[in-house]
C-alpha cells in the first residue's frame, strides 16, 4: 500500500479501467472494500446463488476516494467508505451515484442505524449510503505494562514514554479534541473555530510525539508491535484490541473516558458503476442475518444487519460487554458527515505533526 | 670501469608457480649505456623489466641500482622510470601536466614544475605544446612526451618496453634514430626491451639476447651478428640460412658437414657431437655467373634462380641448388652485373668456411 | 527508395516517440497545468500560482523540501564513498567467475521488491529485532536497543538501495582505465593517494557523476524507505506529495509539489554536472 505513489495509482486505475472494458465474459461485481469485509466463502456462496463473480480490491477511506476521484467514479461497482466520508467528497468530486432505496431490503437493517446513516449521507435530498459494519476507535492497552491508561491523553503520560502509538490521521485529532474537553463535531461547520481548535490539538499532539514509537499505518504493523511489547498503549480499533485479547488476556480494548469514536462503514455506488443490479444484490445478500453474522465474525466487528447479533458467537459479545459498560455505549461519539474543506484544515495540522521533531 | 654500474642484476629468478619466467639472470649496465634485451614474446623480458621497475618482486636474486639494493623498494621510490609499450600517457591531463606529474609527486612547487616541464618540452622539440591534450598529439609526439615525462625526473635509468611497437614502419625508423639521439643528448642510461632485432641492433651499445628466461648471449650488436654464441642467437639476430647435418670430418679449425640432402659444406665452430647446425648469412654468399670468379672459396655450388626478392638495397635471391632441400638465400647486390637477373637463370654461389658457423645440434 | 526508408525509420521510431509522448511528456504537461489551478468552491477551480505560494509561505513544506535535498545529497555522498572501493575491486582486482559473483551479489537484493528489502531492515533494526537481540546476548547492551525510526536508519536503507546503481557505472568507468596508466602513475613517483586523486578518480569521473545522478534521483524520489524506516521522524518530500494527492484530495497542491521536486532534482543534477565539468552526454554514455 505504501509503495504506491500517486502517479502509479492513477496508472493502475486507468489500467484497471481498460482491462475491465475489454473483458467481461461473466457478469462481474467489482467491489472496493476493507480487509475481511468480503470473506472467500461468502463470495463463493454469492456466486453460486446469483452467477455473479466478485472481484475484490482492498483499500481504506482515503484511497477509496482517491481512486474514484482519479476516474471520476469509474472502475468499481460498489464501494464501502465510512459514512462520514460520503457527503463531503460527493459535493467536491461527484464520485457517487444516489441509491435507489426501493431496490434495497431496508427491513434487514437495524432501523435507527439505517436512518442515521441515510441522514449523514444525504446530499441535495438524495441518499448515497446505507450502513454495513460498525465499530469504534478507542484504546488498546497492555494492562499489565500500562495499567493507568484510561483516556487518549494518557498516551502522552511518562508511564508509556516511547511505547505509545496512534495514527497521524484525522480520528486522532478528533479523539484528542474530545479528551481535552473540546467538541470538534460542534465546530464542523465553522471553519475558523475548527482551525483554532485543531491548532490547539496539534500543539498537544506535538508535545506528545516524543512518547510515540511510530505513527501506525497498517493494522498488522500495530498489532505486531503490541504483541512484541514494543508498544504498550495505542489508539486503535476495537476489533484489533479484541483480537489481541483472545491471544493475551492482559491486552484489552478500553473505551476511553472521553468516549470511543463510533464509525460506520457503508455501501455506496460509484458514479460510473456499471453493474448496479449486482451491487444491490450483493447488499441485500450481505444484510441477511446469517451472512451478516459470518462477515461480522470475520471482521471482528458489528453489523448493521437486524437480527444478526443473535447469531454472533459468545466471545465477541463478552469482550464487547467488558469494554463497553452501559455508560460507555452512551458515550460513543458517532462521526457526523465531514463537511468539505475540513480535511484541508486537519491535513496541515497532521503534516506539521509529522514534520516536527 | 671506474664508476659503479647503474644497474646490476645478480642471479635474478622469477617463478610463476612451477614456471620459471626469468631463470638466473645476471648482468650489469654501465652509466650512459644503451642496453637492449632482445627476445621473442614470452621469453621473460617483460617480467625482467617489471622487476627492475618494481612492479614484480624477484623470487630470488638481487637488483642493485648504483650499488643500492632495490629489493623491497616500491616502484614509486626507485630512481627508475619506464616508458610503457602503450606509452600510458595520462589522458586526463594536458601535455604539460603529464610531464610535470612526476615533479609534483616529488614535492616540487607547481610553478617550478611547470617551468621545468616547459624546458623539457623544448628540448624534445615540443615547444608550446604544454596546454594541448595528449589525445591531440601524433604518434611520434606522444612518444616524445612519454620519454620527456621520464627524463624530466633525471632518473638513473630509463626503462623502455617496446615503445615503438605501435608506430607505423616509417615513423618507427625515424624514432629509432631520434631515441638514440635523445639518449646521447641526455646521457641517461637506457634499458630497452624489444622483440625486433633491427631496433636493438640499430640503437644499442650492448644487447642481451634472451630466450626461455635465460640470457643466451650478451655483447655488442656486431659481436652478436658476426659471432653468435648459440644457434638461437644465430637464427634470431639477422637473416640467415640454416642447415642441419652430420659432421663428416674435422681438420684444424675447419669442419665438413654433410647434409642429408647430399651437399657437404665447410665451416668453423664447435663439433663435439656428430649432429650439428650450420648458419650462413645471405650477405656472406658471393654470387657470380662465372664459376671462376668465385676462385678458391671452399664452398662452391651451382644452382638456378628460384625467386628474386626485390627490396632495394636489401634485395636477395632464392637459389634452387642441388644438394640442398631448400633454396639458398643470398643477397643480391643492386650495383653489379647481376642486378637484372631473372628467375630460371643459372648461377654460381660460394662462401668462405669462416662464414659458416657450426654449432652442436 | 528514400521514402520507403523514411517510412521504415518512422515506424521504428514510433514506439519510442509514443512512449515518450504519452507516458512522459503528456503527464508532465498535465501535472504542470494542474499545479496552477486553485480550488475556489466545490468543483470550481481557477488559474493561479497559489499552490506554489503555499509552498513558500508554509515553512513546513520548504523545510521538508530542504531536508529531503540535503539528506539525498548526503546519501549520494555516502553511497559513493562505499561503492568506490567495491567497484575498484570488481573492476581491477576480481577476475572471471569471482567478478561475475560479486556483481551478482550486488544485484541479489534487487530480486525482491523494495518493500521487502525495507521490511528486512526493519526486522534487523527494530527493538525486538535481530541486532538488538544479538547486542543483548553478547552483553554489549543491557536493554533492548531501538535502531529504527531515525535519520540513521533512513540513510542506511537509502544507501543500501542505491549501492548497486553506483557500483555498476563506477565499475564500468574504472574497467576502461588501462592498467599501464596506473602503473605509470606509481612509476613516476606517485603515492597511492596521488594516483587515486590525480589518475583514478579523474578517469572515473564520468562514472562517478552518472552513478551520483542515478542514486540522487532514486533517493530524492524514494517513498517506502523514508516512511518505513524513518517512522514518525522520517518525513520525506514524496510523502508530502502522497499526502496531498491521496489523503487530502488536493491534487493541484500535490501537482505543484511534484513540479517543485522535478525542478529540485534537475537543478541539483545541473549544478553537479557544472561542478565536475562533465557533460550530460558523456555521463549518460557511462550509465
Amino acid at each position: 500500500m505504501l509503495t504506491k505513489r500517486a502517479g502509479l495509482k492513477l496508472a493502475t486505475a486507468f489500467a484497471a479501467l481498460m482491462v475491465a472494458g475489454t473483458a467481461h465474459a461473466a457478469e462481474k461485481l467489482r467491489l472496493l472494500t476493507w480487509a475481511d469485509y468480503a470473506p472467500k466463502d461468502i463470495i463463493e456462496q454469492f456466486t453460486k446463488e446469483t452467477g455473479i463473480e466478485v472481484e475484490v480490491t482492498l483499500s481504506n477511506n482515503e484511497e477509496m476516494i482517491s481512486k474514484l476521484r482519479a476516474t471520476q467514479g469509474a472502475g468499481f461497482d460498489l464501494v464501502q467508505p465510512s459514512q462520514d466520508r460520503i457527503a463531503g467528497p460527493q459535493q467536491e468530486f461527484g464520485i457517487y451515484k444516489p441509491l435507489d432505496l426501493s431496490k434495497i431490503k431496508t427491513d434487514q437493517f437495524i432501523g435507527s442505524m439505517l436512518e442515521a446513516t441515510k441522514k449523514n449521507t444525504t446530499v441535495d435530498g438524495k441518499v448515497y449510503g446505507v450502513p454495513h459494519i460498525w465499530g469504534t476507535d478507542g484504546l488498546v492497552v497492555n494492562t499489565k505494562a500500562a495499567p493507568n491508561v484510561a483516556d487518549y491523553t494518557d498516551l502522552c503520560s511518562d508511564a508509556v514514554a516511547g511505547k505509545a502509538s496512534f495514527r497521524a490521521k484525522r480520528p486522532t485529532l478528533i479523539a484528542f479534541a474530545f479528551a481535552n474537553g473540546m467538541d470538534p463535531f460542534a465546530a464542523y461547520n465553522d471553519p475558523k473555530a475548527y482551525t483554532e481548535m485543531m491548532e490547539k490539538v496539534g500543539a498537544k499532539l506535538a508535545d506528545c510525539k516524543k512518547n510515540v514509537k511510530f505513527f501506525w499505518d497498517g493494522k498488522d504493523q500495530l498489532l505486531n508491535a503490541i504483541r512484541s511489547g514494543e508498544v504498550v498503549a495505542a489508539m486503535a480499533w476495537d476489533t484489533g484490541g479484541w483480537k489481541l485479547n483472545s491471544e493475551n488476556p492482559e491486552i484489552k480494548f478500553v473505551a476511553p473516558k472521553s468516549g470511543a469514536l463510533g464509525w460506520v462503514d457503508t455501501y455506496a455506488i460509484p458514479a460510473k458503476g456499471r453493474n448496479d443490479d449486482a451491487a444491490y444484490k450483493w447488499i441485500n445478500f450481505n444484510m441477511r442475518p446469517e451472512i451478516a453474522a459470518k462477515v461480522a465474525a470475520a471482521a471482528g466487528n458489528f453489523t448493521a444487519s437486524n437480527g444478526a447479533d443473535k447469531l454472533m458467537q459468545g466471545k465477541l459479545k463478552d469482550q464487547f460487554a467488558e469494554s463497553f459498560p452501559k455508560a460507555a455505549i452512551d458515550n460513543i461519539k458517532w462521526y457526523p458527515a465531514v463537511p468539505a474543506g475540513i480535511e484541508e484544515i486537519e491535513g496541515k495540522i497532521l503534516d506539521r505533526l509529522k514534520a516536527g521533531s | 670501469m671506474t664508476s659503479p654500474p647503474d644497474l646490476d642484476l645478480l642471479n635474478i629468478t622469477k617463478r610463476f608457480g612451477s614456471h620459471r619466467a626469468v631463470d638466473d639472470v645476471t648482468f650489469s649496465v654501465a652509466p650512459g649505456e644503451f642496453f637492449s634485451i632482445l627476445g621473442p614474446s614470452g621469453c621473460g623480458k617483460t617480467t625482467l623489466m617489471r622487476m627492475i621497475a618494481g612492479f614484480e618482486d624477484p623470487t630470488s636474486g638481487d637488483i642493485r641500482i648504483r650499488d643500492k639494493s632495490m629489493i623491497g623498494v616500491p616502484a614509486n621510490r626507485r630512481p627508475v622510470n619506464m616508458v610503457f609499450q602503450s606509452l600510458a600517457l595520462f589522458p586526463m591531463m594536458s601535455v604539460g601536466e603529464n610531464i610535470a606529474y612526476g615533479l609534483t609527486c616529488r614535492g616540487v612547487a607547481r610553478a617550478e614544475a611547470e617551468k621545468r616541464a616547459n624546458r623539457m618540452l623544448e628540448r624534445v622539440g615540443l615547444k608550446g605544446f604544454g596546454d594541448r591534450r595528449v589525445t591531440a598529439l601524433s604518434g611520434g609526439q606522444r612518444q616524445r612526451v612519454a620519454i620527456a615525462r621520464c627524463l624530466v625526473l633525471e632518473p638513473t635509468l630509463v626503462l623502455l618496453d617496446e615503445p615503438l611497437g605501435a608506430l607505423d614502419l616509417k615513423l618507427r625508423e625515424h624514432m629509432k634514430i631520434e631515441l638514440k639521439q635523445l639518449q646521447a643528448t641526455f646521457n641517461t642510461t637506457f634499458a630497452y626491451i624489444t622483440h625486433d632485432q633491427s631496433e636493438a641492433l640499430v640503437m644499442s651499445d650492448r644487447i642481451a639476447v634472451m630466450n626461455q628466461g635465460r640470457f643466451e648471449q650478451v655483447g655488442s650488436p656486431r659481436e652478436l651478428y658476426h659471432n653468435p654464441a648459440t644457434p638461437f642467437v644465430a637464427s634470431f639476430v639477422g637473416e640467415t640460412n640454416r642447415w642441419q647435418g652430420e659432421i663428416a670430418s674435422t681438420a684444424g679449425g675447419t669442419v665438413a658437414l654433410r647434409l642429408p640432402s647430399g651437399a657437404t659444406i665447410m665451416g668453423e665452430g664447435a663439433a663435439s657431437q656428430k649432429s650439428a647446425l650450420a648458419f650462413v648469412r645471405p650477405e656472406a654468399i658471393a654470387l657470380s655467373q662465372d664459376q671462376a670468379a668465385l676462385g678458391t672459396l671452399p664452398n662452391r655450388f651451382e644452382g638456378r634462380v628460384a625467386a628474386v626478392l626485390f627490396d632495394g638495397a636489401n634485395s636477395s635471391l632464392l637459389v634452387e641448388t642441388p644438394g640442398f632441400d631448400e633454396p639458398v638465400r643470398a643477397v643480391l647486390p643492386q650495383a653489379g652485373p647481376l642486378a637484372g637477373i631473372a628467375v630460371g637463370a643459372p648461377i654460381h654461389l660460394g662462401w668462405a668456411s669462416q662464414a659458416t658457423k657450426v654449432f652442436a645440434a | 527508395m528514400r521514402s520507403a526508408q523514411r517510412l521504415t525509420l518512422f515506424l521504428l521510431m514510433a514506439p519510442a516517440v509514443l512512449w515518450l509522448g504519452l507516458l512522459i511528456v503528456l503527464p508532465h504537461v498535465e501535472i504542470l497545468i494542474l499545479s496552477f489551478s486553485e480550488r475556489v468552491a466545490p468543483r470550481v477551480y481557477a488559474f493561479g500560482a497559489g499552490n506554489y505560494l503555499e509552498f513558500f509561505t508554509e515553512p513546513l513544506y520548504w523545510r521538508t523540501f530542504a531536508r529531503t535535498a540535503i539528506m539525498s545529497i548526503l546519501v549520494t555522498a555516502i553511497t559513493l564513498v562505499l561503492a568506490f572501493p567495491i567497484a575498484l575491486y570488481i573492476a581491477r582486482v576480481a577476475r572471471g567467475p569471482t567478478k561475475a559473483m560479486l556483481l551478482l551479489l550486488c544485484l541479489l537484493p534487487f530480486w525482491v521488491s523494495e518493500l521487502v528489502r525495507t521490511l528486512g531492515w526493519m526486522m534487523l533494526l527494530r527493538e525486538t529485532g535481530v541486532i538488538s537481540y544479538l547486542l543483548r546476548m553478547t552483553g554489549l547492551a543491557d536493554q533492548p536497543v531501538e535502531m529504527l525510526y531515525n535519520d540513521g536508519a533512513v540513510i542506511l536503507g537509502l544507501v543500501y538501495g542505491g549501492l548497486l546503481f553506483m557500483i555498476v557505472p563506477l565499475a564500468n568507468a574504472l574497467e576502461s582505465l588501462e592498467p599501464a596508466v596506473v602503473e605509470a602513475g606509481f612509476d613516476l613517483g606517485g603515492s597511492r593517494w596521488t594516483v587515486l586523486r590525480r589518475i583514478v578518480i579523474p578517469h572515473a569521473m564520468p562514472g562517478i557523476v552518472a552513478g551520483s545522478i542515478i542514486v540522487f534521483m532514486l533517493t530524492v524520489g524514494n517513498f517506502a524507505t523514508p516512511v518505513l524506516l524513518g517512522g514518525k521522524n522520517g518525513l520525506w518530500f514524496t510523502e508530502q506529495i502522497y499526502a496531498q494527492f491521496i489523503t487530502r484530495f488536493n491534487w493541484p497542491q500535490g501537482a505543484a509539489f511534484g513540479m517543485l521536486l522535478l525542478l529540485l532534482s534537475s537543478t541539483i543534477v545541473w549544478v553537479g554536472l557544472r561542478l565536475t565539468g562533465q557533460s550530460l552526454g558523456t555521463t549518460l554514455r557511462q550509465a
